[in-house]
């Protein structure tokens, strides 16, 4: 088994062979060992997609907006990732972000996973049949896990999930109120003497 | 009184780092302290009469336990060779985590003594190599099996009877990645399982040597007097593959230096020092004069850093013993100003490395400060401005923008992996092919070139608009706003000049290791000697502390 270490130095060098610079080269390192250590198949996508990359001419997006399409190949999805994580506290007002056509989107998953750690807010996308949650780089749940990634996303639909409960007000007053069974209720004893501080706030 | 942290634009420069010496917050001080009340035991040992075989050691506690896995193979004495593309050694050792089973240790048979080209699982934490300094090692083995003791004269100018030539760890060749054992409590230091490995290979070299004496003649051989190998430690060769370390983890460095830093400032801020203590500290200062005298290289650079180094000690003592009184107020701090008016370089850092022994109150808390969360300060804050990234290299890099790249001295070298080893070596871009594929560790030139470009760039722009059109300067933004948090995180000087001496970045490592004895071979390369006069497993219960001022050799 190779080392997360491993992973990631490897991925940065044979980013740098390919033509990236040292810095963006560091960023595809820290992206594929994230996506490795969730147990996504990170190495071996950034492999089909450093073999693609000198025949297709992939496009870069340095300025990301609400509605971004390439003008004719497919993004590539290192820059893409770079920019979006670059740019993240620009767009995380925006209510959706919608792309067409990224080659490889799994690399660009992982970007979007560390952009949820910044923001600090989860990242829900979308794409053909899949769905994915950015759960603030902890983890990713997805619908395809254990599935051959797809190579292409034609469509994808980006939302910032709003940090809020995920369940009800009565659900967790339900809940509350087993939690209160450890509590005592006091006497007017324990009132006067078991407190800490003084009766009252003008003493 | 208040004392300042020493400037960072004096301290990174690599004269000054080449200058460090070993103190009380070295790692291989630091694993001793941590580990002297774990059990240590010797479980398994399995030589033939030539010491060839296979060995156990462990150190445990409670239900943590590490196992040093020994394998001694024969090998030629053409084969036997320090550099790093040398594919076979004497002994091959790997620290694995827990007790290692049979299947362990016939999977680890396959594998260590194979190094670089062998896979290692998360099991294994650290892995290493050696090999017999055989002149002495033959020496020792001769004069026990006639039931002598050894000369000590030729053991005390070698040190050691075996030098490990690289310590692995970290994720590579498949060991365990540092997430994985992060929260352990008792490696909560910086390379402390490498240390483990090391003081346990020390051990290993006495038990061999007494067992091939003991083969060779069983009615009359003697074992090595425990005195002996108390002051035998383990040598180290070590090429440039350190080097990049130092700048390729700004975070962890700047940890060692400003631990260091605060030491040496807290220590000067104490107002009144107790005679126990001034008598501690000046007890070391002049034990240690005999890690001087026996200080022994060929090197021509060395032996100039060594008498000078010698005659300015003693300059000191006579200072302390005639001119200066510990019952003045901040003693220290007085001390400290006068080693910088009075003395060179590798003096100030030496005595300042002395200074922290009476002040395990100081150093003890410090050492836990000198590990690294790295990935927490890797993102870019790219909502920043180009006038805030241009403000931090005008206050953090001010020696640094001084410098004209345009000169061709300036530019001179460049550093790259070797595709034959893959370790980091450093070349003549003027002479050599290859600079085109240069690795990003001339940081003095890049965030030069940064500055430049940030110059012509709007004020409020921000970072990411920058980076959209200049991606090959990220890996410098990134550096950049890392030293703003992180002061002493960065060399303040020109990794690719005309006149860079490479060792002193492999001293400055090596120095935090607790290597003594620093033997450059070339500017590239260097023996030292790690452990000796430590105690031995056996003592280390109850051990003296400045063991490392009193060793006999």
């Amino acid at each position: 088994m190779r080392s997360l270490s491993e992973i990631e130095t490897a991925a940065k060098r044979a980013s740098r062979a390919v033509g990236f610079s040292w810095g963006n080269s560091e960023e595809v390192g820290k992206s594929i060992r994230l996506l490795e250590m969730f147990g996504l198949q990170g190495i071996k996508n950034l492999n089909y997609y450093l073999k693609e990359k000198d025949t297709k001419n992939f496009e870069d997006l340095n300025l990301i907006s609400e509605k971004n399409e390439p003008s004719s190949e497919a993004f590539c999805p290192i820059i893409l990732g770079i920019s979006f994580l670059d740019q993240i506290k620009l767009i995380e007002n925006f209510e959706t972000i919608k792309f067409k056509k990224i080659a490889h989107p799994i690399i660009f998953l992982s970007f979007l996973s560390r952009a949820s750690e910044i923001s600090g807010k989860k990242i829900y996308i979308k794409f053909d049949q899949n769905e994915i949650l950015m759960n603030l780089n902890v983890n990713i749940s997805s619908n395809i896990f254990n599935k051959e990634f797809p190579k292409f996303a034609n469509e994808i639909e980006i939302k910032f999930v709003n940090n809020q409960d995920n369940f009800t007000d009565s659900e967790w007053n339900s809940l509350y109120k087993l939690a209160e069974n450890t509590f005592v209720e006091e006497s007017e004893s324990l009132k006067q003497g078991a407190a800490g501080a003084g009766l009252t706030d003008n003493d | 009184m208040k004392i300042e942290l020493r400037d960072p634009n004096t301290i990174m420069k690599l004269s000054r780092l080449g200058s460090f010496h070993q103190s009380k917050l070295s790692f291989l001080r630091s694993f001793l302290s941590e580990f002297k009340d774990w059990d240590y035991n010797r479980d398994f040992f399995n030589l033939d009469q030539e010491g060839y075989g296979e060995a156990v050691y462990s150190f445990k506690k409670k239900d943590r336990v590490y196992s040093l896995v020994c394998f001694a193979n024969p090998i030629k004495d053409e084969e036997r060779s320090d550099r790093v593309i040398a594919t076979k050694w004497d002994a091959a050792f790997t620290l694995h985590d827990g007790i290692p089973s049979r299947d362990d240790i016939k999977r680890l048979k396959d594998e260590v003594p194979k190094q670089e080209v062998g896979r290692l699982t998360f099991k294994e934490l650290t892995l290493s190599r050696a090999n017999k300094s055989v002149r002495v090692f033959n020496h020792v083995v001769e004069s026990l099996s006639e039931g002598k003791q050894p000369d000590v004269n030729l053991l005390s100018k070698v040190g050691y009877l075996y030098r490990t030539t690289a310590v692995y760890g970290s994720g590579k060749f498949g060991l365990a990645d540092r997430f994985r054992i992060k929260n352990r409590e008792e490696i909560n230091g910086p390379f402390r399982l490498e240390m483990m490995l090391v003081y346990l290979v020390r051990q290993f070299t006495f038990d061999q040597v007494n067992h091939v004496a003991h083969c060779k003649n069983p009615k009359k051989a003697v074992k090595l007097d425990k005195q002996i190998c108390k002051n035998l430690g383990i040598g180290n060769s070590t090429g440039l593959g350190m080097a990049p370390f130092i700048v390729n983890h700004p975070t962890l460095l700047n940890n060692w230096i400003l631990s260091r830093e605060t030491a040496l400032k807290e220590i000067r801020e104490i107002k009144i020092v107790k005679n126990e203590d001034s008598e501690l500290f000046k007890d070391c200062v002049k034990k240690s004069l005999k890690n001087i005298t026996s200080w022994n290289t060929d090197s021509e650079y060395q032996q100039k850093k060594i008498s000078l180094l010698l005659k300015n000690v003693e300059k000191f003592i006579n200072y302390i013993e005639n001119n200066f009184d510990f019952k003045t107020e901040y003693p220290f701090n007085e001390i400290y100003l006068w080693l910088e008016q009075n003395t060179c370089e590798e003096c100030i850092e030496y005595i300042v490395s002395i200074m922290m022994e009476p002040y395990s109150n100081i150093t003890n808390p410090l050492v836990s400060n000198m590990s690294s969360d790295e990935d927490k300060y890797f993102n870019i804050p790219t909502n920043r401005t180009v006038q805030e990234l241009r403000d931090i290299i005008e206050v953090k890099y001010p020696n640094i923008l001084d410098i004209n790249f345009d000169q061709k001295e300036n530019h001179q070298n460049f550093w790259f992996i070797s595709k034959n080893k893959e370790e980091p070596r450093l070349a003549d871009r003027f002479e050599e092919h290859g600079s085109e594929l240069e690795q990003p560790l001339a940081v003095a030139r890049d965030i030069k070139k940064l500055y430049e470009k940030l110059l012509s760039e709007k004020n409020n722009s921000s970072i990411a608009e920058f980076l959209s059109l200049n991606s090959e300067l990220r890996h410098v933004v990134r550096r950049a706003f890392i030293i703003e948090k992180f002061p002493y995180s960065e060399i303040q000087d020109n990794t690719i000049s005309k006149n860079i001496v490479p060792i002193d970045m492999l001293r400055l490592k090596l120095s935090f290791f607790g290597a003594l004895k620093f033997d450059p071979r070339s500017d590239k390369w260097l023996r030292i000697c790690m452990f000796q006069g430590a105690p031995l497993p056996g003592e280390l219960k109850n051990y003296d502390e400045q063991w490392v001022y009193k060793t006999n050799n």
